[in-house]
């Protein structure tokens, strides 16, 4: 194919472009909960982003990306005409890529995730034809995106009346945390190593035994809950501060926790987010080299990291503000609240980057924080908010679709 | 896109009624001052506290609106919005009664018996005490909310009101003793000005009562 280099060039530059949209914005709602409580400073926040961010792009990137990749789209029925995936999926990435710079120019709480998928499938589907659009997995994809904030929810009301019960309800909450944070701890790394053991490693060409990859996951979880035993052990009581909220030194224990559950939450948006930027990239690449539409080309591990970087660099240039201010607004997401949210969201997202489902991990964090509201666990939360996050949620699928069909068109009579 | 998560978050009403509470406590204590004046007779001085208690009167007015205007109806909140709306509004009522009390002292240049005086002093006393519990017990909101109004800092809440009552029966007891020594005095008084002193003590006591009824309002919140 003589225009090789010129889309597969494009596609990397809107990819690129689209990380690095995710890494300005949407890292900021994974790390603010942590910089809010205070558990992390800015620059902490920032540098456990980058480094846990690309891992999971990296590490636990590859199934959501097969599946934007080559999940959406019927590549069968392109077999004879291989560039119009290629122009599908550039512009899938530029109309994500404008409705999400459109939604933020106006503050409307929109999802990349659904962006890519409602431009994808917008292409495919009036592009190509109904039949181009696998409405199966589709129909899955709309699906989890339902499931995972209330999935979210549920596992953060049932943490945090975890957390209510054995220490705040206590006559010595102290003594209580520093028990039990350890727990939380093993429990938040066990689950976030345990799914990459299981689909990650292999893709760095390590394969493990299913037993051998629990155990794995054991003794790594075992090491962090006793590093984070001893970091907790060092807390001393702030008399002054205690007098004026008796939780004080209970939760610094939390922010501990935090700095874990803030690691895994960093790790389970890059494994679930890079695929939007890269998915598409991805099918592009696999067409242009092969000229044909190959399903099953094996994906190049420089494109993930290329998503990851773009994310990290998003983070470095305009993140840092982002997450500033989010920061100071969520300040009722104390450590104790904070982490039985990020807990809850990171493990749910994790899980469905491990079977391949693009969810929003934003609206699955605004799930978790509700979980923890109805747990009684939040002074106040603005119904209004929740109710206009709905309604972008149904909007940005045809408006990316729209967008999608727009510049498919134009591509395809510009481009060779 | 990146303010979804923050928006969520209402502004919450916890710290902005425990500083309400705090300067509806500050008021009520200003009369320990200005009584003081108008019992040594210093008009000077007591117009001076006069000034600071309506400064502080207004000061809560101010909050009050406040946090009424960060408080619609769709926020959603572990405890119902109107339990602490009527918070506010009694706590709201301390700052106020402490400047009609001395509003009234000071537009009719009432003079304190000397005979009654330390008794009303020591009325006035036990009525700020009873401010300053209901402040105590309103400053434990934010632990509520963490601990989510149950378990151990229940207890503590509820052993605080309970202090709180105590307080307000012995402002109760005061103004008993007091209004009698009063009756033993008031045909040497003129009529108008016993009458009035009756007013006085009547509005003085309703600090306690506010602080009182500030306890009930708190208890509200714990049984939910």
């Amino acid at each position: 194919m003589e225009a090789e280099f010129i889309y597969i060039g494009l596609a990397a530059l809107f990819g690129l472009f689209m990380a690095w949209g995710i890494g300005a914005n949407d890292v900021a709602n994974a790390m603010a909960t942590s910089v809010g409580s205070k558990a992390l400073t800015i620059k902490q926040a920032i540098l456990v982003a980058a480094v846990f961010e690309f891992m999971g792009a990296v590490l636990a990137g590859g199934e959501v990306t097969s599946t934007i990749r080559s999940g959406i789209v019927d590549a069968g029925l392109l077999s004879d005409t291989p560039e119009l995936l290629v122009y599908g999926m550039l512009a899938s990435l530029l109309a994500a890529g404008t409705w999400l710079a459109l939604a933020s120019a106006k503050g409307w709480p929109v999802s990349t995730t659904h962006s890519i998928v409602g431009a994808i499938v917008g292409f495919a589907a009036v592009g190509i034809g109904i039949d181009a659009v696998q409405w199966g997995k589709v129909g899955t994809i709309v699906m989890s995106w339902v499931v995972s904030p209330l999935t979210a929810g549920f596992i953060a009301y049932l943490i945090y009346q975890s957390v209510l019960k054995l220490i705040l309800h206590q006559d010595d909450p102290l003594e209580r945390a520093k028990r039990y944070v350890p727990v939380y701890i093993f429990f938040a790394a066990f689950t976030i190593t345990l799914v990459t053991i299981l689909k990650g490693l292999q893709h760095v060409g390590l394969d493990l035994s299913l037993q051998n990859s629990y155990y794995l996951a054991i003794v790594i979880a075992v090491s962090i809950a006793l590093i984070g035993a001893v970091a907790i052990r060092n807390i001393r009581p702030d008399k002054k501060a205690e007098k004026k909220q008796h939780f004080h030194t209970v939760e610094r224990v939390f922010g501990v926790l935090m700095i874990v559950t803030a690691c895994g939450m960093a790790f389970a948006h890059g494994s679930n987010d890079v695929a939007n930027a890269i998915g598409p990239l991805a099918a592009v690449i696999s067409v242009a080299h092969s000229g044909a539409v190959a399903s099953q080309s094996a994906l190049p591990i420089w494109v993930l990291m290329l998503g990851g970087g773009g994310i990290v660099i998003g983070l470095a240039t305009f993140g840092r503000h982002v997450i500033a201010t989010v920061g100071q607004k969520i300040t009722q997401l104390t450590p104790s609240r904070g982490f039985a949210a990020e807990l809850a969201a990171a493990t749910t997202i994790v899980i469905a980057s491990g079977t391949g489902m693009p969810i929003s991990t934003t609206h699955t964090l605004v799930g978790a924080v509700l979980g923890v509201g109805l747990a009684r666990g939040i002074e106040a939360i603005d119904l209004r908010v929740v109710g206009r996050i709905f309604v972008s949620w149904v909007v940005t699928i045809p408006a990316g679709a729209l967008l999608a069909i727009v510049f498919f068109t134009i591509f395809k009579a510009v481009l060779p | 896109m990146a303010n979804m998560l923050a928006n969520i978050f209402g502004s919450s009403p916890v710290f902005p009624l425990e500083k309400h509470m705090g300067i509806a406590f500050d008021c009520a204590k200003q009369l320990r001052g200005f009584f003081a004046a108008v019992v040594a007779g210093n008009w000077d001085e007591a117009s001076a506290m006069r000034a600071k208690i309506v400064d502080l009167e207004h000061e809560a007015d101010q909050v009050k609106k406040e946090i009424r205007l960060h408080l619609p109806k769709s926020l959603f909140m572990p405890v119902p919005r109107e339990d602490l709306l009527e918070l506010l509004l009694v706590q709201d009522k301390i700052a106020n009664r402490a400047k009609d009390v001395s509003g009234i002292v000071i537009g009719r240049k009432m003079a304190i018996p000397q005979s009654i005086a330390t008794l009303f002093l020591e009325f006035v006393e036990r009525n700020i005490d009873a401010a300053r519990q209901a402040r105590k017990s309103v400053r434990e909101l934010d632990e509520l909310f963490t601990a989510g109004f149950k378990g151990a800092e229940v207890k503590l809440v509820t052993a605080l009101i309970e202090e709180l009552d105590q307080i307000e029966t012995e402002t109760d007891d005061k103004q008993v003793a007091l209004r009698a020594a009063l009756f033993k005095i008031e045909a040497g008084l003129n009529p108008i000005d016993a009458v009035f002193m009756y007013k006085v003590i009547d509005l003085m006591g309703e600090i306690a009562d506010m602080a009182e009824r500030v306890g009930r309002r708190l208890e509200l919140l714990l049984s939910h």
